[in-house]
């Protein structure tokens, strides 16, 4: 290929957008290497331990936008303790000291400090777009500095933070001069906002197309706002209470007409639903939809809404919608493509919840289905088969019934064959969560029928090693195995000890795997690092070999043990 | 928690003419599942079971075994022998269901109880989480209510709070049901204690209520206790 100049090999390299596609590119050959190592200006690092920063930068020196995540997916549910790492600042150092010219940046699980926040605002002049998905260590000092630096801000976009809420003043750092707003969510704020300060902005915002607010601002507020940004396309509502006779529901009901763009809306995380008529009429272009956190919205007002959403792509739910109220959501819904149905209710008696029979309506009516979350109070094999059946599409199925181990309650037998028809039956499946009464039987399904799966979650699942073996061997496309309270041992971690190359994690907490079995591993393996949390003093400072392991995460790394590892993760 | 092994362990007998058994076919368990032996599976079983080295006739993995047992678990930690998971226990388990502790804080903030009004058709539900005091709460009472009663569209205008007020005549006296089961006038104890045990809330009529409740300056025990009881007649 060195008869085409490099500018037309960086021409076509442009037309591919995936990272894998690069990621293939780069390896055919050194010229290939080249060319598209200094043309890539998008870099994902799905795990921030795989690689060093400077590394980073030596190689792709026109990046642009770089995607980070940093703790293991288990983080999410507190099985990893605080202060683990995951830190952004070395990276927004060595990124600041370097010529690299950011203008995005989006992380995950990943430990964000108002320093951090304040070198990036001042360090990177064309700084555009800041995503934080599930970080912590920050305040709302932190998005001041953000507010008040990055001129050019395009993006500010916070999902599910731990943020601390100093309150009030960040959002009025944003200059006046400021205009370039495109995306805004600061849904998870807790504390009180400016609302003056909000208004302004979004009338200086003549882009403005997404805007997600947080339980502080009101309806009236609301309403302003949607008076100056009637081009919104993304909006999440605040505190949605008003009294449904007043002037200002009034007043809402007709400027809501004017927004002919909305096609997601979320929020509701206060609501009276007797002003939910005020949104009907958007409701019909709606494409997406995220109940999720409207506890206030049940029974026969939830279902109405559902009515008037034909051409939703995407329901995000919670469980008290119940069976019945999936049912509407199936002859009503029939453009759907993702369900998550949150519990609302996760250690109650369940008399809310949902079960196999909103999940089989729900595959009767939506063919099209291709993404589900399912929290359930039981599921039955008999349910798993049609679904499977129904839908051949999967690409992500996580089931979560809310007794881990519970069984078919119809025949008390374990979940085995309705996990195995959904395995065969949906031959793009890429992710898959477990859960429910399982033996060794499922994973010899997954081995053998899951060609392309590569996130698998199990907890209390199994019988023995073979188990986690069936995997290991048959999923060659398995990229991230998290396990926990399965009886997998040292057998089965150290069958197969290349596979971990090309996996990017594994994590096993709670199983039966020993230290020997860590150290053994992370002799044969020096491209892994083994890491062991130890947090509550179970192993003395000479621990014996034949102890069992709490919880183990190894990943596959250029760069050696990390050198930000608390007293409590020790690395072998 | 560890899954019961004594259900079920089809895998334990490798060898064994199980294979048909287990031939995944998507019908309902129960039904004929070979139809005309066709095999789904992507290898065979048999050739599966080598590569994994589970057969017991294969010495190697049986070596193998051998020189892993003795540095290693013993062999009973192998297999899952704790207790039987039950709906008791569910709530002792860390991280189950696996749900973002901000979303879980999220749900908690809500505090939905049902309100009841006497001569009312239906009872309504409201979050007292987003209410600041007591006169936040019944003046919201109010306007849930009064759409229902055109009799009570009179008094907006006065001004008064009947419902609140209990030194003077009023219409509904507010009470609510405690986590003991108790019918407790509403206001006698700090908002946020209230808001911890408030399972339900009943606008009671006056007419009713009227010679039971002593006036609040009266000492609380023993005119309480009537009124309770007196309730929990009337209740039934």
């Amino acid at each position: 290929m060195n008869y085409f100049p490099d500018e037309v090999l960086e021409h076509v390299f442009d037309f591919l957008t995936s990272h894998r596609d690069r990621n293939a590119v780069s390896l055919v050959c050194s010229l290939w290497y080249r060319v598209e190592r200094f043309s890539r200006q998008r870099v994902f690092i799905g795990n921030c331990y795989a690689i060093s920063p400077e590394k980073l930068i030596t190689r792709f020196p026109g990046l642009k936008s770089l995607t980070l995540k940093g703790k293991p997916h288990f983080a999410d549910f507190n099985l990893v303790p605080p202060d683990w790492g995951g830190y952004v600042q070395p990276w927004i150092e060595a990124l600041a000291k370097s010529r690299i010219g950011l203008e995005e940046l989006r992380l995950k699980r990943m430990v964000v400090s108002d320093e951090s926040l304040e070198l990036l605002s001042r360090s990177f002049a064309n700084f555009k777009t800041l995503v934080l998905v599930s970080c912590e260590g920050f305040t709302t000092d932190g998005l001041a500095a953000i507010a008040a630096n990055c001129r050019f801000l395009r993006e500010l976009d916070l999902q599910e933070n731990e943020i601390d809420d100093h309150s009030g003043h960040w959002l009025s750092c944003f200059p006046d001069s400021c205009t370039s707003l495109t995306s805004l969510n600061f849904a998870c704020l807790k504390g009180e906002i400016n609302l003056a300060s909000l208004e302004r902005l979004v009338a200086r915002s003549p882009n403005l197309r997404s805007l997600r607010l947080n339980r502080a601002v009101p309806l009236e507020t609301l309403q302003k706002i949607l008076m100056r940004a009637p081009l919104l396309v993304d909006l999440g509502t605040g505190s949605y209470v008003h009294d449904p006779d007043s002037e200002t529901y009034n007043k809402l009901k007709t400027t809501i007409l004017k927004c002919k763009s909305i096609r997601n809306l979320s929020g509701f995380l206060e609501v009276a639903p007797r002003c939910l008529p005020a949104i009907f009429p958007i409701c019909l272009n709606l494409t997406s939809l995220n109940l999720s956190y409207a506890a206030g919205i049940h029974g026969s007002e939830l279902i109405k809404l559902i009515r008037h959403c034909a051409k939703l792509q995407r329901l995000w739910i919670l469980d008290c919608i119940g069976d019945k109220g999936l049912e509407v959501v199936a002859s009503t819904c029939n453009e759907l493509q993702e369900l998550r149905v949150f519990p609302s209710d996760p250690f109650g008696v369940g008399h809310d919840a949902v079960t196999e029979i909103g999940l089989v309506a729900i595959s009767i009516g939506c063919p099209k289905l291709h993404s589900l979350l399912y929290f359930c109070q039981q599921m039955t094999n008999a349910a798993l088969i049609t679904v499977a059946r129904n839908c051949p599409n999967f690409i992500r199925f996580r089931l979560c019934t809310l007794d881990p181990t519970r069984p078919d309650p119809e025949t008390m037998e374990p979940l085995d064959d309705g996990f195995g028809a959904i395995v065969q039956s949906c031959k793009f499946l890429r992710r898959l969560s477990l859960s429910g009464l399982l033996t060794d039987q499922v994973f010899r399904y997954i081995g053998m029928y899951a060609e392309q799966l590569e996130m698998l979650s199990v907890a209390f699942a199994g019988n023995s090693d073979k188990g986690m073996l069936y995997v290991l061997n048959g999923c060659k496309k398995l990229r991230k195995l998290e396990i926990r309270d399965c009886p997998f041992g040292n057998m089965a971690l150290l069958s197969d000890v290349g596979k971990y190359e090309t996996m990017r994690s594994l994590w096993m907490s709670s199983c039966e795997v020993t230290l020997w079995g860590c150290k053994t591993l992370a002799k044969v393996m020096p491209r892994l690092n083994v890491e062991i949390i130890n947090e509550h003093d179970q192993m003395e400072i000479c621990p014996e070999d034949g102890q069992r392991v709490e919880k183990m995460y190894l990943y596959r790394t250029l760069v050696g043990p990390r050198k930000d590892a608390p007293e409590f993760v020790w690395n072998l | 928690m560890q899954p019961d092994t004594t259900s079920e362990s089809p895998g334990s007998d490798v060898t064994s003419t199980v294979f048909k058994d287990t031939e995944l076919t998507l019908g309902l368990p129960g039904e004929a599942r070979f139809s005309g032996g066709k095999t789904c599976s992507k290898r065979g079983f048999i050739e599966t079971s080598m590569d994994l080295n589970l057969g017991d006739s294969s010495s190697s993995s049986h070596t193998r075994g051998k020189i892993l047992a003795g540095q290693d678990f013993s062999s009973e930690s192998l297999v899952s022998g704790a207790g039987k998971p039950s709906a008791a226990k569910r709530q002792e388990v860390v991280g189950w269901p696996p749900v973002r502790s901000l979303r879980k804080r999220a749900l908690e903030g809500c505090k939905y109880v049902k309100v009841a009004v006497d001569g009312a058709p239906y009872l309504r539900k409201v979050d007292l989480e987003i209410y600041n005091s007591y006169q936040e709460l019944l003046r919201a009472l109010e306007q849930l209510f009064m759409t229902c009663f055109a009799i009570h569209g009179n008094y907006v205008g006065e001004g008064e709070r009947k419902v609140m007020d209990p030194m003077k005549e009023m219409e509904y006296v507010p009470t609510y049901e405690d986590k003991d089961g108790d019918w407790m006038l509403v206001g006698d104890v700090p908002w946020k204690m209230f808001i911890e045990s408030c399972k339900r809330i009943r606008l009671m009529k006056s007419s009713e209520a009227v010679g039971t409740l002593a006036p609040r300056t009266h000492p609380r025990s023993c005119t309480y206790n009537e009124v309770a009881a007196d309730q929990q007649l009337k209740a039934r």
